[in-house]
């Protein structure tokens, strides 16, 4: 190893010390880690801290909260508490995971398209246009009702359909790296394309995919929990939040008991702060990486 | 001009191609067999064949392809295979329903947005900026099932404002009609703001910092003067541009929240055909969407470049 090399690693490495020292900084990513970190922590042992079990059905359907039951009762007699606490564990496996998915695509596929350009960019963004022209959720629904709703299905789904959409943003940031001098020098010295690709232009487009997978992540995390509002998505006996909405909605119009509110506002309140928790971080990111 | 809309009209029309084989493919992928999706499992062998036959799904894909696209160019979607009336007839309604919500969510988010956006612009970097843009931001974020509950918890349960389903009685007048829509549109309008608002807020702070706003300034014009003529046009170019490109999730955002106000559009549709693997209400349904997407965007772009004469007069580009 060259005293060149040594130079550019220990200059990266001080570059990534001053990144995260600004994000640790950044009162909106701060804030992001927290709330997400603490759904993280109630998915990993949410069980063993909730005051009962989530999916038993023994107290009396309905209660308000208040006693016992701190956000009361559902239809069936769980306690709403409870499933709140344990309520993360799902998304937050299929969101991420759908979230690696469409950015492992869309960068192989943004980097193929911005560095040939030609006919296979051509080929490849009219058929991303088309694809963007119908919103995620109606062609998700399609497919799922097609191939049946399993977690895995969930995640390949959301997956495929994000990748077009990560490749567009990855392809402009190639076509910007591609005429920069570096990658014509690693092609003057008659390196291959995917070297160029995967080891020159990669790493240095690293700052906007990153991004781009943070506010993925937000999405996503929408796109499961609409999917399981509508019965696609996470399948019961879940305490899945999304799911106890699309559960319980129906109740609302019961004005006697003031439309059981706690059975849909507090799972409503969990997933709220999720994802704008994950926005934060992701706006927090987004303010470093692009300034 | 001319030129542009010749080309930007070609380009649609090869999107929607596109888009139509892969709504076609999707609905292939539907497991099983027509005839018995829709007779169910206790039918007999025959007549199954029978309505395989009668429907046309006995026949090569690329013949089913072409003959689909033939008949929905002409105006004929088919008949439901769920209803067995045609497929326009239960769709022409929900087009319209569906259009009323959208109609009136815009109406709502255009301009709350665009001056949300531009009040934080001309406050940059204070107070009021940051709430606006924070707000926006996490709106934008939650799913619009979650905003539609909580608006239906404040409004619909316990101040008892607004009625908690969208579907009004046969025979409301449009006044009435609209007031059964102000929750569901609400509810879009949530999810909408924080986009438009950042363009807006975008467009504004450029425009404010932009040379021809200083020569406006140093000829003397008053500060209203400055940002209604100059200001405005210029800040609101790509503004109108994101509003076209957020129909395609408006009408995503209408499978789901019209489900939760149980109100029958288009999403609603969609999505009870989808559940009953009703194939030829699914593809048509999902064409015509993308079509809606399609028109609103080409709309958009030719108000865009008549709004812009850097395009209205530019090359063949």
């Amino acid at each position: 190893m060259s005293t060149v090399t040594v130079a550019v690693r220990s200059e990266a490495k001080i570059a990534r010390r001053e990144t995260l020292r600004q994000l640790l900084r950044s009162k909106t990513f701060i804030v992001g880690v927290l709330v997400v970190g603490f759904w993280i922590v109630c998915a990993l042992v949410g069980s063993q801290i909730a005051p009962h079990n989530p999916q038993d059905q023994s107290f009396d359907p309905l209660l308000r909260p208040g006693g016992g039951h701190f956000f009361g009762t559902d239809s069936l007699g769980r306690d709403v508490f409870s499933r709140v606490l344990t309520g993360a564990s799902d998304i937050l496996k299929v969101a991420p995971l759908a979230m690696l998915l469409g950015i492992a695509g869309g960068t192989v596929v943004g980097l193929v398209t911005g560095y040939f350009r030609g006919l296979v960019d051509d080929v490849i963004s009219r058929i991303v246009d088309a694809w963007l022209a119908l919103p995620v959720i109606v062609i998700a629904v399609t497919v799922l009702v097609a191939l049946g709703s399993s977690t895995a299905t969930l995640v390949v789904v959301i997956g495929v359909l994000f990748t077009p959409l990560v490749a567009r943003t990855v392809r402009a940031a190639v076509l910007a790296e591609r005429e920069l001098e570096y990658v014509q020098a690693a092609r003057l010295r008659g390196e291959r394309a995917p070297y160029v690709m995967f080891v020159e232009i990669l790493p240095n487009i690293m700052g906007p995919i990153i991004v781009e997978a943070t506010v993925r992540l937000g999405y996503a995390i929408f796109a499961v929990a609409g999917l399981t509002f509508l019965g696609f998505g996470v399948q019961p006996p879940s305490p899945d939040w999304a799911l106890q909405i699309s559960d319980n909605y129906n109740l609302l119009n019961d004005t006697a008991n003031q439309g059981n509110y706690w059975t849909v506002l507090f799972p409503g309140a969990a997933v709220a702060s999720l994802v704008v928790g994950v926005n934060l971080i992701a706006d927090g990111i987004q303010h470093v990486l692009e300034r | 001009m001319a030129r542009f809309v010749a080309k930007r009209l070609a380009l649609s029309v090869v999107t929607l191609f596109i888009l139509s084989v892969i709504v076609f493919a999707a609905a292939q992928l539907l497991p099983g067999n027509v005839g018995r999706n829709v007779l169910g499992p206790f039918a007999d062998q025959a007549s199954v064949d029978l309505l395989n036959h009668q429907v046309g799904a006995d026949r090569p894909v690329l013949v089913q392809y072409t003959a689909w696209i033939w008949k929905f160019v002409q105006g004929d979607m088919g008949q439901s295979l769920q209803y067995r009336v045609p497929v326009w007839s239960l769709l022409s309604d929900s087009l319209v329903n569906s259009l009323k919500l959208a109609a009136e969510a815009f109406a709502l988010v255009v301009p709350l947005s665009i001056l949300g956006g531009v009040a934080a612009a001309l406050r940059q970097g204070r107070l009021a900026d940051r709430a606006i843009t924070i707000t926006g931001l996490s709106l934008t974020a939650i799913p619009e099932f979650v905003s539609a509950i909580f608006l239906i918890v404040a409004f619909g349960v316990f101040v008892k404002w607004l009625p908690v389903n969208a579907q009004w009685p046969e025979g409301t007048g449009i006044l009435g009609q609209m007031k059964y829509l102000l929750l569901p549109s609400l509810a879009l309008v949530m999810v909408l703001f924080g986009y438009i608002a950042r363009m807006a807020r975008a467009g504004t702070i450029e425009a404010l910092s932009a040379d021809y706003t200083r020569t406006a300034y140093l000829k003397g014009l008053g500060t209203p003067t400055v940002i209604r003529r100059h200001v405005l046009r210029n800040a609101l170019l790509p503004t109108i541009a994101v509003i076209a490109t957020q129909t395609g999730y408006l009408i995503g955002g209408l499978l789901v929240i019209e489900k939760l106000f149980n109100y029958n559009g288009i999403g609603q549709r969609i999505y009870i055909a989808a559940q009953n693997k009703d194939v030829t209400m699914l593809q048509s349904g999902v064409l015509l969407v993308g079509i809606v997407y399609l028109v609103a965007t080409f709309v958009a772009d030719l108000l865009y470049s008549v709004l812009n004469p850097r395009i209205r007069f530019g090359s063949t580009e």
